[in-house]
Protein backbone atom coordinates (compact mmCIF):
# COMPACT_ATOMS: atom_id res chain seq x y z
CA UNK A 1 0.00 0.00 0.00
CA UNK A 2 1.24 3.45 -0.90
CA UNK A 3 2.43 5.47 2.13
CA UNK A 4 0.40 8.50 1.04
CA UNK A 5 -2.78 6.40 0.95
CA UNK A 6 -2.08 4.95 4.42
CA UNK A 7 -1.35 8.40 5.78
CA UNK A 8 -4.42 10.09 4.29
CA UNK A 9 -6.79 7.33 5.42
CA UNK A 10 -5.30 7.43 8.94
CA UNK A 11 -5.64 11.21 8.95
CA UNK A 12 -9.29 10.99 7.90
CA UNK A 13 -10.04 8.38 10.58
CA UNK A 14 -8.27 10.46 13.24
CA UNK A 15 -10.22 13.55 12.20
CA UNK A 16 -13.46 11.54 12.23
CA UNK A 17 -12.71 10.48 15.83
CA UNK A 18 -12.11 14.09 16.83
CA UNK A 19 -15.27 15.29 15.13
CA UNK A 20 -17.51 12.34 16.04
CA UNK A 21 -19.38 13.35 19.18
CA UNK A 22 -19.16 17.06 18.45
CA UNK A 23 -21.35 16.41 15.38
CA UNK A 24 -23.38 13.43 16.64
CA UNK A 25 -24.69 15.44 19.58
CA UNK A 26 -25.01 18.70 17.76
CA UNK A 27 -28.75 18.97 18.29
CA UNK A 28 -29.34 16.77 21.31
CA UNK A 29 -27.83 16.57 24.78
CA UNK A 30 -25.47 13.82 25.79
CA UNK A 31 -27.29 11.44 28.14
CA UNK A 32 -26.52 12.46 31.77
CA UNK A 33 -25.20 8.94 32.50
CA UNK A 34 -22.65 9.28 29.69
CA UNK A 35 -21.64 12.74 30.90
CA UNK A 36 -20.89 11.22 34.30
CA UNK A 37 -18.63 8.62 32.69
CA UNK A 38 -16.87 11.25 30.64
CA UNK A 39 -15.71 13.10 33.74
CA UNK A 40 -13.11 10.35 34.13
CA UNK A 41 -11.71 10.64 30.60
CA UNK A 42 -8.88 13.05 31.51
CA UNK A 43 -7.48 11.19 34.55
CA UNK A 44 -7.81 7.76 32.92
CA UNK A 45 -6.35 8.62 29.51
CA UNK A 46 -3.51 10.78 30.83
CA UNK A 47 -2.46 8.21 33.42
CA UNK A 48 -2.49 5.53 30.71
CA UNK A 49 -0.13 7.71 28.66
CA UNK A 50 2.15 8.64 31.58
CA UNK A 51 2.73 5.26 33.27
CA UNK A 52 4.45 3.51 30.33
CA UNK A 53 6.61 6.62 29.76
CA UNK A 54 7.87 6.38 33.34
CA UNK A 55 7.95 2.68 34.16
CA UNK A 56 8.97 1.12 30.85
CA UNK A 57 12.64 1.15 29.89
CA UNK A 58 13.73 -0.70 26.75
CA UNK A 59 10.42 -2.48 26.41
CA UNK A 60 9.92 -3.84 29.92
CA UNK A 61 8.64 -2.53 33.24
CA UNK A 62 11.45 -1.40 35.58
CA UNK A 63 10.41 -0.91 39.20
CA UNK A 64 13.90 -0.86 40.79
CA UNK A 65 15.83 2.17 41.98
CA UNK A 66 17.81 2.03 38.70
CA UNK A 67 14.85 3.69 37.08
CA UNK A 68 15.74 7.34 37.59
CA UNK A 69 12.56 8.47 35.80
CA UNK A 70 10.48 7.04 38.64
CA UNK A 71 12.01 9.45 41.17
CA UNK A 72 11.98 12.39 38.78
CA UNK A 73 8.31 11.76 37.97
CA UNK A 74 7.50 11.65 41.68
CA UNK A 75 9.26 14.99 42.22
CA UNK A 76 7.37 16.45 39.24
CA UNK A 77 4.05 15.14 40.58
CA UNK A 78 4.67 16.83 43.94
CA UNK A 79 5.55 20.12 42.21
CA UNK A 80 2.43 19.85 40.02
CA UNK A 81 0.28 19.13 43.06
CA UNK A 82 1.66 21.99 45.16
CA UNK A 83 2.02 24.67 42.48
CA UNK A 84 -0.31 23.67 39.61
CA UNK A 85 2.39 25.30 37.46
CA UNK A 86 3.14 23.50 34.16
CA UNK A 87 6.43 25.27 33.48
CA UNK A 88 7.79 24.63 36.96
CA UNK A 89 6.72 20.98 36.84
CA UNK A 90 8.55 20.35 33.56
CA UNK A 91 11.69 22.27 34.55
CA UNK A 92 12.04 20.76 38.04
CA UNK A 93 11.16 17.28 36.77
CA UNK A 94 13.83 17.53 34.06
CA UNK A 95 16.42 18.99 36.45
CA UNK A 96 15.55 16.22 38.93
CA UNK A 97 16.15 13.55 36.30
CA UNK A 98 19.52 15.00 35.28
CA UNK A 99 20.68 15.31 38.89
CA UNK A 100 19.57 11.77 39.76
CA UNK A 101 21.38 10.39 36.69
CA UNK A 102 24.58 12.24 37.62
CA UNK A 103 24.40 10.83 41.17
CA UNK A 104 23.73 7.32 39.86
CA UNK A 105 26.72 7.51 37.54
CA UNK A 106 28.97 8.42 40.50
CA UNK A 107 28.36 5.06 42.19
CA UNK B 1 -17.69 37.68 29.97
CA UNK B 2 -14.17 37.77 28.55
CA UNK B 3 -13.77 39.15 25.01
CA UNK B 4 -12.84 36.84 22.10
CA UNK B 5 -9.47 38.51 21.94
CA UNK B 6 -8.62 37.99 25.60
CA UNK B 7 -9.87 34.37 25.48
CA UNK B 8 -7.74 33.74 22.39
CA UNK B 9 -4.59 35.11 24.01
CA UNK B 10 -5.15 33.36 27.32
CA UNK B 11 -5.46 30.14 25.28
CA UNK B 12 -2.05 30.80 23.71
CA UNK B 13 -0.60 31.75 27.10
CA UNK B 14 -1.84 28.54 28.72
CA UNK B 15 -0.20 26.50 25.94
CA UNK B 16 3.23 28.19 26.15
CA UNK B 17 4.76 26.14 29.00
CA UNK B 18 3.52 22.93 27.40
CA UNK B 19 5.31 23.79 24.19
CA UNK B 20 8.62 23.18 26.00
CA UNK B 21 7.67 19.51 26.01
CA UNK B 22 6.20 19.56 22.51
CA UNK B 23 9.27 21.00 20.73
CA UNK B 24 11.68 18.13 21.53
CA UNK B 25 8.86 15.64 20.87
CA UNK B 26 8.32 17.13 17.40
CA UNK B 27 12.03 17.18 16.64
CA UNK B 28 12.42 13.56 17.74
CA UNK B 29 9.58 12.65 15.35
CA UNK B 30 11.26 14.47 12.47
CA UNK B 31 14.57 12.69 13.05
CA UNK B 32 12.90 9.26 13.40
CA UNK B 33 10.86 9.80 10.23
CA UNK B 34 13.97 10.41 8.13
CA UNK B 35 15.81 7.52 9.82
CA UNK B 36 12.90 5.27 8.83
CA UNK B 37 13.47 6.26 5.22
CA UNK B 38 10.44 8.53 4.76
CA UNK B 39 10.83 11.38 2.31
CA UNK B 40 10.85 14.95 3.60
CA UNK B 41 7.48 15.55 1.91
CA UNK B 42 5.83 12.58 3.59
CA UNK B 43 7.42 13.26 6.97
CA UNK B 44 6.23 16.86 7.11
CA UNK B 45 2.81 16.20 5.52
CA UNK B 46 2.06 13.65 8.21
CA UNK B 47 2.25 16.44 10.80
CA UNK B 48 -0.72 18.20 9.33
CA UNK B 49 -2.62 15.23 7.87
CA UNK B 50 -2.56 13.12 11.05
CA UNK B 51 -1.44 15.76 13.59
CA UNK B 52 -1.10 13.39 16.54
CA UNK B 53 2.40 12.96 17.96
CA UNK B 54 2.45 9.50 19.49
CA UNK B 55 0.77 7.89 16.47
CA UNK B 56 3.22 9.66 14.15
CA UNK B 57 6.16 8.21 16.08
CA UNK B 58 4.66 4.72 15.85
CA UNK B 59 4.01 5.35 12.14
CA UNK B 60 7.73 5.89 11.55
CA UNK B 61 8.45 2.50 13.16
CA UNK B 62 5.77 0.73 11.10
CA UNK B 63 6.59 2.41 7.77
CA UNK B 64 10.18 1.31 8.25
CA UNK B 65 9.08 -2.32 8.67
CA UNK B 66 7.28 -4.71 6.34
CA UNK B 67 3.92 -4.38 8.12
CA UNK B 68 0.93 -4.29 5.74
CA UNK B 69 -0.72 -0.92 5.11
CA UNK B 70 -4.06 -2.00 6.54
CA UNK B 71 -2.43 -3.09 9.80
CA UNK B 72 -0.66 0.28 9.98
CA UNK B 73 -3.96 2.12 9.51
CA UNK B 74 -5.61 -0.06 12.15
CA UNK B 75 -2.79 0.36 14.69
CA UNK B 76 -2.57 4.13 14.27
CA UNK B 77 -6.35 4.43 14.48
CA UNK B 78 -6.43 2.49 17.74
CA UNK B 79 -3.77 4.82 19.19
CA UNK B 80 -5.91 7.79 18.16
CA UNK B 81 -9.18 6.30 19.36
CA UNK B 82 -8.83 8.28 22.61
CA UNK B 83 -9.70 11.41 20.63
CA UNK B 84 -13.24 10.07 20.43
CA UNK B 85 -13.40 10.26 24.22
CA UNK B 86 -12.12 13.83 24.06
CA UNK B 87 -14.73 14.61 21.41
CA UNK B 88 -17.56 13.30 23.62
CA UNK B 89 -16.17 15.11 26.64
CA UNK B 90 -15.88 18.51 24.93
CA UNK B 91 -19.03 18.21 22.76
CA UNK B 92 -21.51 19.73 25.26
CA UNK B 93 -19.49 22.94 25.42
CA UNK B 94 -19.26 23.33 21.64
CA UNK B 95 -22.97 22.79 21.04
CA UNK B 96 -23.95 26.44 20.50
CA UNK B 97 -21.22 27.03 17.90
CA UNK B 98 -21.62 27.33 14.13
CA UNK B 99 -20.57 24.31 12.00
CA UNK B 100 -17.39 25.98 10.72
CA UNK B 101 -16.20 26.43 14.32
CA UNK B 102 -16.99 22.82 15.18
CA UNK B 103 -15.21 21.41 12.12
CA UNK B 104 -12.17 23.62 12.73
CA UNK B 105 -11.87 23.04 16.46
CA UNK B 106 -12.24 19.27 15.94
CA UNK B 107 -9.07 19.34 13.85
CA UNK B 108 -7.24 21.03 16.73
CA UNK B 109 -8.47 18.53 19.35
CA UNK B 110 -5.14 17.11 20.52
CA UNK B 111 -4.23 15.77 23.99
CA UNK B 112 -2.75 19.07 25.12
CA UNK B 113 -5.43 21.35 23.64
CA UNK B 114 -8.12 19.09 25.10
CA UNK B 115 -6.58 19.09 28.59
CA UNK B 116 -6.23 22.88 28.71
CA UNK B 117 -9.62 23.60 27.15
CA UNK B 118 -11.63 21.17 29.27
CA UNK B 119 -9.93 22.56 32.39
CA UNK B 120 -10.80 26.08 31.25
CA UNK B 121 -14.43 25.14 30.61
CA UNK B 122 -14.76 23.33 33.93
CA UNK B 123 -13.05 25.80 36.23
CA UNK B 124 -15.40 28.65 35.42
CA UNK B 125 -18.98 27.79 36.26
CA UNK B 126 -19.49 24.17 35.32
CA UNK B 127 -23.19 24.99 35.27
CA UNK B 128 -22.96 27.27 32.27
CA UNK B 129 -22.87 24.55 29.63
CA UNK B 130 -24.80 25.44 26.52
CA UNK B 131 -24.59 29.10 27.37
CA UNK B 132 -23.12 31.17 24.63
CA UNK B 133 -19.80 32.73 25.57
CA UNK B 134 -16.34 33.22 24.12
CA UNK B 135 -14.45 30.31 25.56
CA UNK B 136 -14.20 28.63 22.17
CA UNK B 137 -11.70 31.38 21.35
CA UNK B 138 -9.51 29.99 24.15
CA UNK B 139 -9.72 26.58 22.45
CA UNK B 140 -8.78 28.15 19.11
CA UNK B 141 -5.80 30.03 20.58
CA UNK B 142 -4.47 27.07 22.49
CA UNK B 143 -5.05 24.68 19.56
CA UNK B 144 -3.40 26.94 16.98
CA UNK B 145 -0.39 27.59 19.22
CA UNK B 146 0.14 23.85 19.50
CA UNK B 147 -0.50 23.25 15.79
CA UNK B 148 2.02 25.85 14.67
CA UNK B 149 4.65 24.66 17.15
CA UNK B 150 4.15 21.05 16.08
CA UNK B 151 4.60 21.90 12.39
CA UNK B 152 7.72 23.99 13.08
CA UNK B 153 9.34 21.54 15.49
CA UNK B 154 8.80 18.50 13.26
CA UNK B 155 10.23 20.57 10.40
CA UNK B 156 13.13 21.40 12.72
CA UNK B 157 13.78 17.70 13.28
CA UNK B 158 13.51 16.97 9.56
CA UNK B 159 15.63 19.81 8.21
CA UNK B 160 18.13 20.43 10.98
CA UNK B 161 18.47 16.76 11.87
CA UNK B 162 20.10 15.54 15.03
CA UNK B 163 21.41 18.51 16.90
CA UNK B 164 20.27 16.87 20.14
CA UNK B 165 22.62 14.12 21.37
CA UNK B 166 20.76 10.83 21.70
CA UNK B 167 21.86 10.42 25.32
CA UNK B 168 19.81 13.48 26.36
CA UNK B 169 16.59 12.23 27.94
CA UNK B 170 14.45 14.82 26.15
CA UNK B 171 11.62 12.36 25.54
CA UNK B 172 10.99 12.57 29.29
CA UNK B 173 9.35 15.96 28.70
CA UNK B 174 6.32 14.07 27.31
CA UNK B 175 5.74 12.33 30.64
CA UNK B 176 6.39 15.57 32.53
CA UNK B 177 3.90 17.50 30.39
CA UNK B 178 1.15 15.00 31.07
CA UNK B 179 2.02 14.89 34.80
CA UNK B 180 1.65 18.67 34.89
CA UNK B 181 -1.75 18.38 33.20
CA UNK B 182 -3.01 15.34 35.13
CA UNK B 183 -2.10 16.01 38.76
CA UNK B 184 -4.12 19.23 39.22
CA UNK B 185 -7.15 17.36 37.81
CA UNK B 186 -7.05 14.77 40.60
CA UNK B 187 -9.44 16.41 43.01
CA UNK B 188 -11.29 13.44 44.53
CA UNK B 189 -10.95 9.75 45.32
CA UNK B 190 -12.83 8.64 42.22
CA UNK B 191 -10.50 10.55 39.90
CA UNK B 192 -7.45 9.25 41.71
CA UNK B 193 -8.76 5.67 41.45
CA UNK B 194 -9.49 6.13 37.73
CA UNK B 195 -5.93 7.34 37.12
CA UNK B 196 -4.29 4.60 39.21
CA UNK B 197 -6.18 1.74 37.60
CA UNK B 198 -5.68 3.14 34.09
CA UNK B 199 -1.96 3.60 34.71
CA UNK B 200 -1.39 0.11 36.07
CA UNK B 201 -3.47 -1.46 33.31
CA UNK B 202 -1.47 0.43 30.69
CA UNK B 203 1.61 -1.39 32.02
CA UNK B 204 -0.09 -4.79 32.13
CA UNK B 205 -1.39 -4.46 28.56
CA UNK B 206 1.92 -3.35 27.02
CA UNK B 207 2.13 -6.38 24.77
CA UNK B 208 -1.47 -6.45 23.61
CA UNK B 209 -1.44 -6.28 19.79
CA UNK B 210 -2.36 -3.18 17.75
CA UNK B 211 -1.55 -0.90 20.71
CA UNK B 212 -4.98 -1.70 22.14
CA UNK B 213 -3.54 -1.42 25.67
CA UNK B 214 -4.10 2.34 25.91
CA UNK B 215 -7.80 2.03 25.07
CA UNK B 216 -8.32 -0.92 27.43
CA UNK B 217 -6.52 0.92 30.24
CA UNK B 218 -8.48 4.14 29.67
CA UNK B 219 -11.84 2.36 29.64
CA UNK B 220 -10.95 0.39 32.80
CA UNK B 221 -9.96 3.65 34.49
CA UNK B 222 -13.23 5.34 33.51
CA UNK B 223 -15.28 2.39 34.82
CA UNK B 224 -13.29 2.45 38.08
CA UNK B 225 -13.93 6.17 38.50
CA UNK B 226 -17.68 5.73 38.09
CA UNK B 227 -17.75 2.73 40.46
CA UNK B 228 -15.82 4.56 43.19
CA UNK B 229 -18.04 7.61 42.74
CA UNK B 230 -21.19 5.46 43.06
CA UNK B 231 -19.92 3.81 46.25
CA UNK B 232 -18.95 6.99 48.06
Amino acid sequence: MNIWVVMIITGMITYAFRLSFIILFEHKDLPPALQRWLRYVPPAVFAAIIFPEIFVRDGSVVLSSDNSRLFAALIAAIVAWRTKNVLLTILIGMAGLLIIEVIQNQF
Amino acid sequence: MASPRSEFFSGIKAQLPILIGVIPFGMIYGVLALEAGLSIGIAQSMSFIIFAGSSQIVATQLFGSSVHGLVIILTLSVINLRHMLYSASIAPYLKPLKPLWKWSLAYLLTDEAYALTITHYQEEDPATENRKDNRHWFFLGTGLALWLTWQLSTAGGIFLGVIIPESWPLDFTIALTFIALLVPMLRDRAGLAAATVAGILALLTLNVPLKLGLVIAALAGIITGVLVETKS
